[in-house]
This record gives C-alpha cells, sequence and structure tokens, in this order.
C-alpha cells in the first residue's frame, strides 16, 4: 500500500507543464469580474438606468424651462421652442419631464432600500432565530401581506398635509417588504439545515458571523431581485398617487403629468405630446430594471452563467439554443481533430530508454 | 459478435465555446459490437461519463460536440449517423434504441407515483397504440426479469430498498428493447452484495435479450470479471482497448498497468499494491505529447512531444487490441480502417 514517495517527487515538479501559462491569469481575472455586463439583459438594463439616474441628478439644470413657468403657447405640438410641447397652461412638458424624473428616482430607490432592508432583518432572523421569533415576524409579515398596500399608502399620505417624496417612499418602504421577507425567510430556513452552517454552529461560530458569513451570501440573488421588483412597484405606487392627485403638487413627477393630461382631456384635444413621453419614461424605466432582474438571475446562476452565449451555430447549418438532452453537434465529420502522430519508424527498432529507471528501484 | 451496433468514430467534446473551451473528449474511437459488455475505466475526471453524455447527445450546456459520428446500426435497418440525427429522430431513437441508465439512477424516480405509473408512462409515449392491458403486462414482466415480484407493482418508490430502485431503473431502461444499453455507474451507491446481484441480473438479461452495454465504472475490479472488453480513458482520449482477459494479464499501457496495479488480486501470489503517482491532468492545459507523460513511470523522450496513435500493438495478440503509447508503436492506426473488420 505504499506510494513510493521518490516518485511523487518527482511527479510534482512536472505538474509545472501541465499548469497553465502564468500570462492567461490576469486577463481571466478581469473577464470574469466584468461577467456581468457581458450579459446583454443586464447591460442594456444597466445603460437606460444610468440615463435615468444622470437625468434625475442634472435634469433640473438642463430643464430649459422651470416648469410651472406659463407661457402664451397654449397646448402647442413639439416645436423648436418646446421639443416635446406644451400643456394647457403653456407650461414645458420637456422641462416637467426632466424636473420630475429626480422625484421618481429617489423615491424608487430610497422606498426600494428601506423595503429591502426590513425584509432581509425580518425575513432572515425569523428563518434562522426560529421559536418565538419566527411565530412572531411571520405573524408581522402575515398581516403586512394581507394589508392592501395602495390603499394604505393613499390614507397615509393624504393624511399630511402636502406629503412629500420622503413620506411617500417611506410609506412605501414600511409596507412593501413583506413579500420579500417571506421568501428570504423560507431559503434561510433550507440555508440553515445545510451542513456548512450546521458546521459554523458546531464549532462555536456566533450567530452574527454564521448569519453574515454563511446564510447572506447565499441570498444575495434573492435580495436583489427583491429589490429591483421593490424598486418598480415603488415607482408605479407613487406615479399612481400622483396620477390620483395625492401627492405633494410642489413636486413634479411623471405622475403629475399624466393627472394634468388626463384631467384636461389631453387625448381627446389629440395632444398626444403630453402623455405620451411620460408614459414612455415609465415604461423604460420598468423595462431597465426588469431587465437588470433578468441579468441578475443569468447572473448567480451558475448554469446560466457558465455557458455565456446559449445560442450557436450547428454543423446543419442552424442557429440553436444550447439546451438540456440536445447538445449540439458543431461538425459532424469522422475526421480527427487533434492530430496523434505516429512516429518515425527508425524510432521503433530502437530500445526506449527509461528516463526514471531508478524508480523501479524505489519500489 | 463481430458484427458492431455502435461505432464511434473522432467524438469530440467541448465544454464552453471558443477558446476558453475544455476539450472534455478528444478524438474517441471506439466500437460496440452487438452481444458485447463494453467496459469503460479511468479515473474521475477523465471523460467517461462525457463520452457516454456526448455519444447519445445528453451533455446539458455548455457541453458541445466539436466532431465525430456516432454510427448507429439497427438490427434490420440501414445504419445512420445518431449525431445527424433531427430533434424528432432523436427523441424517437433515444429509449427505443439506445436507453441510458444515469448515476444514482435510483434517485430519478418520481417519489409521488407507483412504480407502475412510472413504467407504463414510457411505452405510453413510445409505443401509443399499445393497449392498456399489454402496457400492463410488459410492465409486470420486466419487473420479473429485474427480479422484482409483479405486487411491488403498486409500490411507491420509498416502499423500496436502494437497490430494488436501482433494478426498477434498469428494468425501465430495458422496456422498449434496446440495442445499446449505455450505463453510468450504476451501481456506485449500492453495496458489493447488490452490485454483484444486479450485475449477474444485467448478464443474464443480456444472454435473454441480446443486446448491448457500455458500462462506465472506476471499478476496473468488476469490469474484469464480466465485461467482454474494456476500454481505458486518460485525460479524454482512449489510451488502451483490449479484451477483459488480455488487458488483465499483461495491460500494454502503463496507465491500465497503474490502474490493474491498485486493487489486490484474490488468487495468484501476493504483490505490493501501487497507486498511481500524481494527480489526474487539467484539461484546461492538458500537457503536450502523451499526457500521461509528466506521471509515467516509463516514459521516454518522444512521450513528451508527440501524441501517441491508438493503434493495434506489435504483439501476438495486437489483432484483437489498441493501445496509444510509444512503448508499442501503433502498426495501423485504428482511425484508417474500420475497426469492425476484425
Amino acid at each position: 500500500m505504499t506510494i513510493p514517495t521518490s516518485s511523487i517527487d518527482q511527479v510534482i515538479p512536472g505538474e509545472g507543464a501541465m499548469a497553465q501559462p502564468e500570462a492567461a491569469t490576469p486577463t481571466k481575472a478581469k473577464r470574469q469580474r466584468f461577467r456581468f455586463l457581458a450579459n446583454a439583459k443586464a447591460t442594456t438594463g444597466l445603460v437606460i438606468m444610468g440615463i435615468y439616474l444622470l437625468f434625475a441628478v442634472i435634469g433640473p439644470w438642463v430643464a430649459p424651462y422651470d416648469p410651472n413657468a406659463r407661457s402664451n403657447d397654449l397646448v402647442a405640438p413639439p416645436s423648436g421652442a418646446h421639443w416635446l410641447g406644451t400643456t394647457h397652461l403653456g407650461q414645458d412638458v420637456l422641462s416637467q419631464l426632466l424636473v420630475g424624473t429626480r422625484g421618481v428616482m429617489v423615491v424608487g430607490l430610497a422606498a426600494g432600500i428601506a423595503a429591502t432592508i426590513v425584509s432581509v432583518v425580518v425575513g432572515v432572523s425569523a428563518g434562522y432565530l426560529g421559536g418565538g421569533w419566527d411565530d412572531t415576524l411571520s405573524a408581522l409579515s402575515n398581516v403586512f401581506l394581507v394589508i392592501p398596500a395602495l390603499p394604505l399608502i393613499i390614507i397615509v399620505a393624504s393624511t399630511f398635509e402636502n406629503a412629500g417624496s420622503s413620506i411617500v417612499a417611506v410609506t412605501i418602504g414600511l409596507t412593501a417588504w413583506a413579500w420579500g421577507a417571506r421568501v428570504l425567510r423560507a431559503q434561510t430556513l433550507s440555508l440553515r439545515k445545510r451542513d456548512y452552517v450546521e458546521a459554523a454552529r458546531a464549532s462555536g461560530e456566533s450567530t452574527w458571523r454564521v448569519i453574515f458569513f454563511e446564510i447572506l451570501p447565499n441570498l444575495s440573488a434573492i435580495i436583489a431581485s427583491g429589490f429591483v421588483g421593490t424598486v418598480i412597484f415603488a415607482v408605479s405606487t407613487e406615479i399612481t398617487l400622483a396620477f390620483i392627485g395625492i401627492g405633494g403638487i410642489s413636486n413634479w413627477n411623471w405622475g403629475e403629468i399624466l393627472f394634468w393630461a388626463q384631467s384636461q382631456q389631453a387625448l381627446s384635444q389629440g395632444a398626444w405630446w403630453w402623455f405620451v413621453p411620460a408614459g414612455l419614461a415609465i415604461a423604460f424605466l420598468g423595462t431597465a430594471l426588469s431587465l437588470i432582474n433578468f441579468g441578475i438571475d443569468e447572473f448567480v446562476s451558475p448554469r446560466l452563467r457558465s455557458a455565456g452565449k446559449t445560442k450557436i451555430k450547428t454543423a446543419s447549418g442552424h442557429t440553436v439554443r444550447m439546451r438540456v438532452g440536445f447538445t449540439p453537434v458543431l461538425a459532424n465529420t469522422a475526421a480527427p481533430r487533434t492530430h496523434a502522430v505516429p512516429l518515425p519508424i527508425n524510432l521503433n527498432g530502437a530500445t526506449p530508454v527509461l528516463r526514471s529507471s531508478g524508480k523501479e528501484g524505489a519500489q | 459478435m463481430n458484427e458492431p451496433v455502435l461505432e464511434i468514430r473522432n467524438l469530440n467534446v467541448d465544454y464552453g465555446l471558443g477558446d476558453q473551451a475544455v476539450h472534455a473528449v478528444r478524438d474517441v474511437n471506439l466500437t460496440l459490437h452487438r452481444g458485447e459488455v463494453l467496459g469503460l475505466a479511468g479515473e474521475s475526471g477523465s471523460g467517461k461519463s462525457t463520452l457516454a453524455y456526448g455519444l447519445t447527445r445528453l451533455l446539458a450546456p455548455p457541453g458541445v460536440i466539436t466532431g465525430g459520428e456516432v454510427i448507429y446500426h439497427p438490427e434490420k435497418a440501414d445504419p445512420y449517423d445518431v449525431l445527424a440525427l433531427s430533434d424528432n429522430n432523436l427523441r424517437k431513437f433515444r429509449w427505443a434504441e439506445t436507453a441510458i441508465v444515469f448515476q444514482g439512477a435510483m434517485n430519478s424516480l418520481n417519489p409521488v407515483h407507483k412504480i407502475s405509473t412510472q413504467l407504463n408512462d414510457v411505452l405510453q409515449a413510445h409505443e401509443p397504440k399499445m393497449s392498456a392491458h399489454s402496457r400492463n403486462a410488459r410492465c409486470r414482466e420486466m419487473l420479473k426479469l429485474v427480479g422484482i415480484s409483479a405486487d411491488r407493482m403498486d409500490a411507491y418508490p420509498h416502499q423500496l430498498s436502494g437497490g430494488m430502485r436501482q433494478r426498477v431503473m434498469i428494468g425501465m431502461a430495458l422496456i422498449l428493447q434496446p440495442q445499446v444499453v449505455i450505463m453510468d455507474e450504476p451501481t456506485t451507491a449500492l453495496d458489493v452484495v447488490m452490485q454483484r446481484q444486479i450485475l449477474g441480473q444485467l448478464i443474464e438479461l443480456r444472454e435473454r435479450l441480446g443486446f448491448s452495454v457500455i458500462f462506465i465504472t472506476h471499478d476496473l475490479s468488476l469490469l474484469v470479471e464480466f465485461s467482454n472488453r474494456i476500454a481505458i480513458m486518460y485525460g479524454g482520449r482512449i489510451v488502451e482497448e483490449a479484451p477483459a482477459a488480455a488487458l488483465y494479464r499483461d495491460s500494454l499501457h502503463p496507465y491500465s498497468a497503474g490502474l490493474l496495479g491498485s486493487f489486490p488480486a484474490l488468487r495468484g501470489p501476493r504483490r505490493e499494491l501501487s497507486g498511481i503517482p500524481g494527480s489526474p491532468p487539467d484539461l484546461k492545459g492538458m500537457p503536450s505529447g502523451c499526457s500521461f507523460h509528466p506521471r509515467c513511470p516509463k516514459a521516454f523522450d518522444p512521450c513528451s512531444e508527440h501524441i501517441p496513435v491508438l493503434g493495434r500493438p506489435d504483439t501476438t495478440d495486437g489483432s484483437t487490441r489498441t493501445v496509444a503509447c510509444h512503448l508499442h508503436p501503433a502498426q495501423v492506426p485504428a482511425g484508417v480502417s474500420s475497426p469492425g473488420e476484425r
């Protein structure tokens, strides 16, 4: 049963030949770091999102007019002076759209962050601590789950005089966390039974360490997609609130534009420029967030990630999607690809010189 | 025995695309004859399972077949290339012509359905014209063939032992009477008594039904005992292929010798067991020349430069076996003449 150590020593230096060339390593690491961006969906989503964030910052400065300023061009179609036309009071629609971006983005992101933090705290504690904590926190999230969110937000927002975007954000954040908490609790329950978590607990690691180092990294995908989902919900809720006339009148957002467009019957006036840009802005924001969500899904699923490219051209000339059970055939020829070489004939007669002849003696 | 049923010609399988691709199976030539048990052995990561899944086109993404042909010879029709089949024809080909028993197949049974339902399901999908009565009769017969009494038809998977579940899976693979059965370590999760029982049954079934088996395992001692021929894989290539007895008696490739030297013989003189030093090669950065040369105790000059050809060695029984080693230079490269001529 002895493996001669001398032969192992001799073999291990040989592994240098098996190892990959050192120079290839940095490029490979770089490629992996930006792999999320290599995903077309994620890139598209992030680019659109970046444009929105840019206008959220610079919108009020680049807006050509004060969004509240009235002019004499009433319900004017798009022109050189007003790129997206004007409203019934002669206000510039483009300026309203640009100024409104910040409110939408701030509320969406703030509410998303707030809801995500609450859902992680509640969900992971309930799942990991178990017992009475679990009962209480699960009951709490079940209550929040059955509360109809929109009516509650309407009531809360309308109780405050001139509710600012921060109140809207906080209200959305505090009501939209329950679904995420439930999903996180279920996943935590499953994770805490895994061997590596049990091993960490058995070896005496503190609860905090187990949660932060063993559990949370495994939940990052769910947390990320939950965040994106909550942002979509928060944006649409805020726009809904503005559209039905609740929420600050002083804060422009896209819902506000739609509210005025609807109340002034823009559609029957044929003033499409009044509501179409705002509607498209909302639609594109939702699309961008969904694309980022898909990107996250593909990024965190190793099976989807390792493929990278999923469409491929086969030998029969079709472009097919890689899928289980139908492995694509890239070339269907019997020709060998990596050529094995028969040795020259003069070597056949020669006696092989054993390079490591001492080894057999060592055994 | 001489008629081929499955010919693999220069099969190449990659994981991934482009320059990131890992070549898991390289230029594999292998012929399975009718009624034969062909053992496929090699250490973990040598490409055994990839070869089996590649030739049935069952590889999950990012696996792709980058070259080769898999010629299947039906009993009464012209041979055709499995890799050129359309998706629909491939679906028809599977199970009816070639069945596969997976690693840990006993966990493939759906826990909420009865055994009978799951067996019936196969027949319903592949032979829709069959009457319910004859379907049932076939299921009973199949269970009896694999040694499970017919009154277990209505059992749920959890009511059966591991060995019984594995036998149900083997029965399920055979239910459409395929010509080729691929078994990917079907007995790894079972104890040795059960292993023996199942393999004995398999051999008996093969004699009765006349199918051919490709049996994948890293347990070479198991193969020596009950397969007709053994192919040894290393680093994605076949390095030696020989009748089981000949391989056991004198293996030509140092790697086969190393594998054989790592388990004890029941009879014969006592000898020291030896392992193979080093570790399996990294498929991403294969050594130049013969991929085994960094670990080979008999490596000499050409080994690190030239990839040896799989061909017939110049030994007395050279016509029945092939080896890819510079110690035994090939007389006729295996790819040139059809291996089916033997």
